[in-house]
């Protein structure tokens, strides 16, 4: 184990990937990586501590409360605990019009909570999301961020569940 | 030159100018929030929108560049609604709550609400309520009052270099907050305070103390360091209550750092002096001013005959007004003793006799900004001079090349071209080796004065980049700091930045320490003839000592040596504002004088501005100015020329004597440097931490709270604290050659091979001390 | 997969599998026009020239000509310089990028290495919206395909031109589609909008001059390069040169991306995607994405679908995103979501979008909750008009003007809501249309 991993937060290959975002830009414009380092340690960690931030803040050489700043203004980085499946239905307009208000309501019932929830078992954290720009599938969700589910009708938040769930 | 028409006033303005900058020339005001002439625009607050002929919207006239031709009208229709229609916004989430706000009264939104605002708010939504944040003893946050302006987050980034304030979350959630637990810890943070056009940050120690109507302003002037910022003083039923920067360009700009402005708890210390007070039998008393002022005179004149008048020595605080220090000096002449100092944390004195005049800074404070390239010795800048650290960040930022030599790589919160960081033992041939690198580049022969030491060095790469940046700068500057001046080794180090400079055509310049390093000097409160130093006067005590302002064991260069040899003196007369456990031990009489509020007087600052100031409140009790305290003294003494009716009579005596700038010069002659040795074991890096560098700083509580308040720790690298076997957190025994203390260890990287830093003028190491020397240590 | 029709440009040939490989888009003439470039060595002038002759006119909203922006790039500016595609479609109703990401980066790769030739930048920045992860990842596989072929890197297919591309994501921030907003969060920073000027051509991407377009933008140089401008330019009309994708969404029986020429009338558009589900009656159409104003269906059903016309009518053609809403559905309602949208996207550093979003929103709010109040209609077009034009950047006017087009254009559904405390449209007549679950009572 190299020094660096030694009292490192994160794992080797979330390292290994932040410094692959970091060669994507001028060497003295680490900060340009803190959406992308962020990203992984979520990933990793399946949500941003306070002690997650700061790590990223010293790797990257930021002040703590600057990468704070990115943290809570974008979205998708959660500062609390989520379950293990975050699902976040798109009520936006256009997927209102074709049934996402509905898939989500459909979702609270089906696991008995609310917006902004998360489940007894810690399973799943229920959030209702702005437009993901995938309109012409609507209903739209998102599983964890990056898994996006297209035309969400009620047999196919079923069948989401149930694999999720195993 | 660009030409612009506000308001139907046409007039000219600097290419590059705002519409915001332009009104400021016409004298038009603007409303505004968020816009600061010292701060980067950020245009966000939309309170200065105004009308800009062809354009189709209003324009904010803080961020629209002047372009010529220019046509901008402030009170239009169309520019009035836009502003109308901000303020409503500003104040629909705002709780309005400005009777119970500290802010009441110089608010700025309340000030524009007043002109700008509707009568009843068409909003019936519910408001939003924000949080509170705990950043630290000094600021106190109402954060539902916050406009965000983002004038503290700007400060914060641009002028303190630090980012400890952010806005976190976005939209209408969004808050001014720190990271996560964090308080806000930079030296300058105060000047958040002021900043916050509402009353969303307000001074902690300050709150609900007064209301602001109810306070006069009075004008004041810094005691704390060299730079002697310029103050607005505000007090309330004759006790200061607020203490806020008063602008001055020159000097401070707009700001203050922290000690500035909340030093002045200590004025209401409980270990205020009050009432003159005599020792007898080894019992304190409470006596009239008339009692001891005899006991002390007869007390001087006794020594003078028993056992001569040069067995009478005055050690004077630097921070001590001009008037106090002539007049002291004065005194102890006039009883026939040659021994008075002013330069306590000094330890080298070989230029003494050999000075052209005082040491001064060498340039204009507000040149500072203006450099190309600047080497700073021997100096915890940030800490020892926060603003000065301040001007130079922002040259910096514009492509000044600071640098630095010291022995600590504390962060200066900007970027440093170079720095050379090395063991106090090793400033002299480092510094050596960068005037041997000039001289290289100068292709000069070299002043006689260094030759030896210079022929003793080689120039490395670094010492070559330091030298090329000073030559290649058009202005140029090597600042010696506080560090230096405390060197056993000064003399030396001094010769060989006036090398340096002749060398490289840059200025050279002595920060100097207090308010009145340099007052000092013109006041003359120095050794003569044969007289004592401040070090002499310890080294070999006397059977007398006068103490001004004085707390030997926290003040000296070695505050064990100054203590014992003040406590063995048959007699001690103390004038000062405090009286602590330790100066009830070692006096005979303390007779309570009065601090900077309570008196009036001069300081002359490090670039040699003579500052005076009047009292802003009657002193505490029986307290009294120090410059009529000692003037009775002197006509009990039977003493001739004291006659002096006012702190300004004192004053002109003093500048009668010739102009101040005549009388500036680092220029030294007849000395020559030298290499010392290396000592053998761990050297110390002694630093007088900011909040405990003089008496007042000492008993401000808020100031103590904060994280420079702490108590001083043994700081060391890794690497050594490994080699000594100790862990981050232990308890360890420190010792020197005079005794030992007992610290926690804590690993620091910025401290140099074979240095352990322990820091100064702090009761828990007075044990150790010189500031100089080696230690030892080991697990406790 | 969505409907998806392509028709000359960006989408042409894409009907088949595996259409995003390299090897696919060579088959389809990808690439050539880079390698005419290469080889006759073509004057960057001449590019611009080019693209000027096309009229091309950005696709990411507002619509301005690329080539002339283009020519705002400091020619000689000594240091670095860089193209940025704003891929961070987050517009409600915009989902064309994706597709073109999705199913021909190619393209696109191809249009922003071209443009570095044109401008002289010799790195790019692809900014992807973070909710289309999958994507984010094929567009890297992509670049990794296009460097493998020395397409893309150093000595581009061995000449003296280099050109560096990568790909950054989103994470959450509709506001990112600002192009300075966007360069903030490619510096690292929140996405704040920075106030102009200056302009990106002059202090963009780390201070350095930098140009951005949209991935629709870029995706249309490389057939404008290969064909001649000429060619794009008859495509659509004058000064509507081209073809333009539409997403089409809400009450149609295929939703999705059509590529047609500008200048098609709307009702083709429609019939391309099914026309109206279940044969209801158009109502209402926001044209543009949802900061266009909205149109009722008498203007609409008029218009052709062009930057030109659409202005004419009132409203903008914006990104393309054509969202359609049929007699079920409740305008009040409708707008009450897009206001939330605002509201909960406004980066919160100006106040009269981080105050006035709120209050907007919380007015129709109350509104759509029968707690309307009679002066509410005035006020939601007096507190608009005190966000318009007084912003940092536009968010402030796209939250503004779809109530205003609301109020104006439905206003009568409006004050029946004050008046009855209840929709117009009957609550079962909503859940017919859209399955929207109405959860509060009349
Ligand atoms: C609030 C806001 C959101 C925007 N979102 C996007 C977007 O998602 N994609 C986009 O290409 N342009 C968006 N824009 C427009 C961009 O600022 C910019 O004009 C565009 O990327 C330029 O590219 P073009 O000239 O190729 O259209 C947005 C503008 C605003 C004010
Ligand atoms: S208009 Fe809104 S989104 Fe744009 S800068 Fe202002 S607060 Fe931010
Ligand atoms: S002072 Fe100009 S926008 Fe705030």
């Amino acid at each position: 184990m190299s020094e660096r991993q030694a009292n490192s937060m994160l794992s080797a290959e979330s390292l290994q990937a932040i410094d692959r975002e970091v060669a994507k830009y001028p060497a003295d414009r680490k900060q340009s990586a803190v959406m992308s380092a962020l990203r992984i340690a979520q990933v990793e960690k399946g949500w941003l501590a306070s002690e997650t931030i700061e790590f990223v803040a010293k790797y990257l050489g930021m002040p703590p409360i600057a990468v704070y700043e990115v943290a809570s203004f974008y979205n998708m980085y959660d500062l609390k605990p989520v379950g293990r499946h975050k699902l976040t239905v798109c009520t936006n307009l256009p997927c209102a019009l074709s049934g996402g208000f509905d898939a989500g309501e459909y979702l609270k019932q089906k696991l008995g909570i609310d917006y902004n929830e998360t489940t007894a078992d810690g399973r799943f954290t229920l959030k209702e999301g702005e437009c993901m720009g995938a309109c012409g599938d609507a209903p739209v969700m998102l599983v964890n961020n990056h898994r996006m589910c297209s035309w969400m009708s009620y047999d196919k938040i079923d069948k989401l569940l149930e694999d999720l769930g195993k | 030159m660009l030409e612009i028409e506000i308001d139907g006033a046409k007039l000219e303005v600097p290419d590059g100018s705002t519409v915001m900058d332009a009104a400021n020339r016409a004298g038009t005001f603007i409303p505004h929030f968020c816009y600061h002439k010292k701060l980067s625009i950020a245009a966000n607050c939309r309170m200065c929108l105004v009308e800009v002929e062809k354009a189709p919207k209003p324009l904010p006239a803080c961020a629209t560049p002047v372009t010529n031709g220019m046509k901008v009208s402030t009170h239009s229709n169309k520019a009035v609604n836009a502003q109308k229609g901000v303020m409503e916004f500003l104040l629909i989430n705002h709780p309005l709550d400005c009777p119970i706000c500290d802010q009441g009264g110089e608010c700025q939104l309340q000030d524009l609400a007043v002109g700008y605002g509707g009568g009843a708010s068409r909003y019936k939504e519910e408001k939003r309520v924000v949080v509170n944040k705990n950043l630290g003893p000094l600021i106190s946050t109402d954060m539902t009052r916050c406009i965000h302006c983002t004038r503290c987050v700007r400060f914060g980034q641009e002028v303190a270099g630090i980012m400890e304030l952010g806005v976190g979350n976005r939209g209408e959630h969004s808050e001014i907050m720190s990271f996560v637990g964090r308080t806000v810890d930079s030296e300058l943070s105060g000047n958040m305070i002021d900043l916050c056009p509402v009353g969303a940050l307000t001074s902690k120690p300050f709150r609900f103390s007064a209301r602001t109507w109810e306070l006069s302003r009075r004008k004041s002037v810094s005691p704390h360091d060299s730079l002697g910022a310029n103050l607005i003083v505000q007090v309330k039923h004759d006790e200061v209550k607020r203490v806020l920067p008063l602008e001055n360009e020159a000097v401070n700009e707009c700001w203050i750092s922290d000690k500035d402005r909340f030093s002045y708890e200590a004025l209401r210390s409980p270990e205020r002096l009050t009432t003159p007070r005599i020792k007898q039998g080894g019992v304190w008393r409470d006596v009239d001013w008339q009692t001891a002022l005899e006991y002390a005179a007869s007390s001087l004149k006794g020594v003078a005959a028993d056992h001569g008048a040069s067995q009478i020595g005055a050690l004077l605080s630097p921070h001590s007004t001009l008037e106090e220090l002539y007049l002291a000096q004065k005194l102890v002449h006039g009883v026939g003793s040659d021994n008075v100092d002013f330069r306590l944390r000094q330890s080298d004195f070989s230029l003494d006799g050999k000075r052209a005049g005082a040491p001064w800074l060498g340039l204009p404070v507000a040149e500072l900004s203006n450099q190309d390239a600047v080497l700073v010795v021997g100096s915890f800048l940030r800490k020892d001079h926060p603003l000065l650290a301040q001007r130079l960040r922002r040259a910096a930022s514009q492509g000044c090349d600071v640098m630095r030599l010291h022995v600590s790589a504390d962060d200066l919160l900007m970027t440093l071209a170079q720095d050379v960081i090395v063991a106090p033992s090793e400033l002299v041939r480092s510094l050596a080796a960068i005037v041997k690198a000039a001289a290289q580049i100068a292709g000069a022969e070299v002043s006689a004065s260094v030759a030896d030491v210079l022929a003793a060095v080689t120039a490395d790469e670094q010492a070559e980049a330091i030298a090329r940046a000073l030559s290649e700068g058009e202005k140029a500057a090597v600042l010696l700091g506080n560090f230096v001046a405390q060197h056993p080794n000064a003399a030396s180090l001094e010769l060989l930045a006036a090398e340096l400079a002749r060398l490289t055509q840059a200025s050279v310049g002595v920060i100097g320490e207090a308010a009145n390093s340099v007052g000092g000097y013109i006041a003359g409160a120095l050794p003569q003839g044969q007289g004592a130093n401040a070090a002499a006067m310890v080294a070999a005590p006397l059977k007398s000592y006068l103490l001004l302002g004085v707390e030997p064991e926290l003040d000296c260069a070695d505050g064990l040596a100054a203590r014992k040899a003040v406590q063995s003196a048959a007699s001690v007369i103390y004038l000062g504002s405090f009286a602590s456990d330790s100066i009830a031990e070692i006096a005979d009489v303390m007779l309570p004088v009065s601090p900077f509020a309570e008196t009036s007087g001069s300081y002359v600052n490090a670039e040699g501005r003579v500052q005076s100031f009047h009292a802003v409140t009657k002193p505490l009790g029986d307290s009294r100015p120090a410059w009529k305290v000692l003037r009775v003294l002197a006509n009990l003494l039977q003493l001739d020329g004291f006659e002096f009716d006012s702190s300004e009579a004192v004053r002109a005596a003093v500048l009668a004597q010739g102009e101040v700038a005549a009388k500036l010069s680092n220029v030294a002659e007849g000395a020559v440097a030298r290499l010392d040795a290396a000592p053998a074991g761990l050297q110390r890096v002694a630093d007088v931490p900011i909040h405990f560098a003089d008496a007042l700083v000492r008993r401000a509580p808020a100031l103590q709270a904060t994280r420079d308040g702490k108590a001083p720790d043994l700081r060391a690298n890794s690497a050594l604290l490994a080699e000594l076997g100790l862990q981050a957190g232990d308890a360890v025994r420190v010792r020197s050659s005079s005794g030992d203390a007992a610290l926690v260890a804590r690993a620091d990287d910025s401290v140099p091979a074979g240095c352990v830093r322990v820091a100064a003028a702090h009761a828990s190491t007075v044990a150790l001390g010189s500031l100089h020397g080696t230690l030892t240590v080991e697990r406790a | 997969m969505t409907a998806l029709s392509g028709h000359g440009v960006v989408l042409d040939g894409i009907a088949g599998e595996n259409t995003w490989r390299l090897e696919d888009y060579l088959k389809r003439g990808g690439y050539a026009a880079l390698k005419k470039i290469i080889a006759e060595q073509i004057p960057p002038e001449n590019i611009i020239a080019e693209v000027k002759k096309s009229a091309l006119r950005g696709r990411g909203g507002a619509g301005f000509p690329t080539g002339l922006k283009w020519s705002f790039m400091p020619r000689a500016f000594p240091g670095a310089k860089y193209i940025c595609c704003n891929s961070d479609e987050g517009e409600p109703g915009t989902f064309k990028d994706r597709d073109i990401i999705r199913y021909n980066p190619h393209a696109l790769i191809e249009g922003m290495i071209i443009a570095g030739y044109a401008m002289g930048c010799g790195t790019g920045y692809n900014y992807i919206h973070g909710e289309i992860f999958a994507e984010y990842e094929r567009f890297e596989a992509a670049l990794a395909e296009a460097r493998e072929a020395n397409l893309l890197g150093s000595n581009i297919l061995g000449s003296a031109f280099s050109f560096e591309l990568h790909a950054h994501h989103g994470y959450g921030a509709y506001i990112c589609g600002e192009e300075t907003a966007l360069l903030e969060s490619l510096e690292g920073k929140k996405g704040q909008p920075r106030f102009k000027p200056p302009f990106p051509a002059s202090f963009g991407l780390y201070g350095k001059p930098t140009t951005i377009n949209n991935t629709e933008t870029f995706a249309s140089i490389p057939y404008i390069i290969r064909e001649g401008g000429e060619a794009f330019l008859n495509l659509g009309k004058p000064n509507n040169g081209g073809t333009k994708l539409f997403s089409v969404s809400g009450h149609v029986n295929r939703p999705g991306n059509y590529e047609i020429p500008l200048g098609t009338p709307f009702s083709e558009l429609l019939e391309l995607a099914g026309g109206m589900r279940g044969g209801r009656k158009l109502k209402a159409v926001i044209p543009g994405g949802s900061s266009a104003p909205v149109l009722p269906a008498s203007i609409m059903m008029d218009l052709t679908m062009d930057y030109d016309a659409i202005a004419k009518a009132g409203s903008m053609l914006g990104s393309g995103a054509v969202i359609v809403m049929d007699e079920t559905t409740c305008m009040v309602r409708a707008l009450e979501r897009l206001s939330y949208f605002y509201f909960e996207e406004s980066c919160g550093q100006c106040t009269p979008c981080r105050e006035g979003t709120g209050w907007l929103y919380r007015m129709v709010h109350r509104i759509e909750h029968g707690e309307g109040r009679a002066e509410d209609l005035e006020m939601l077009t007096g507190v608009s008009d005190n966000i318009m034009g007084r912003t940092i950047c536009a968010l402030g006017d796209a939250a503004a003007m779809p109530v205003k087009s609301f109020v104006k254009h439905f206003g009568d559904e409006f004050a029946y809501h004050i008046q009855h405390k209840c929709c117009l449209v009957p609550h079962e007549v909503q859940r017919e249309g859209s399955k929207i679950y109405v959860e509060h009572a009349c």
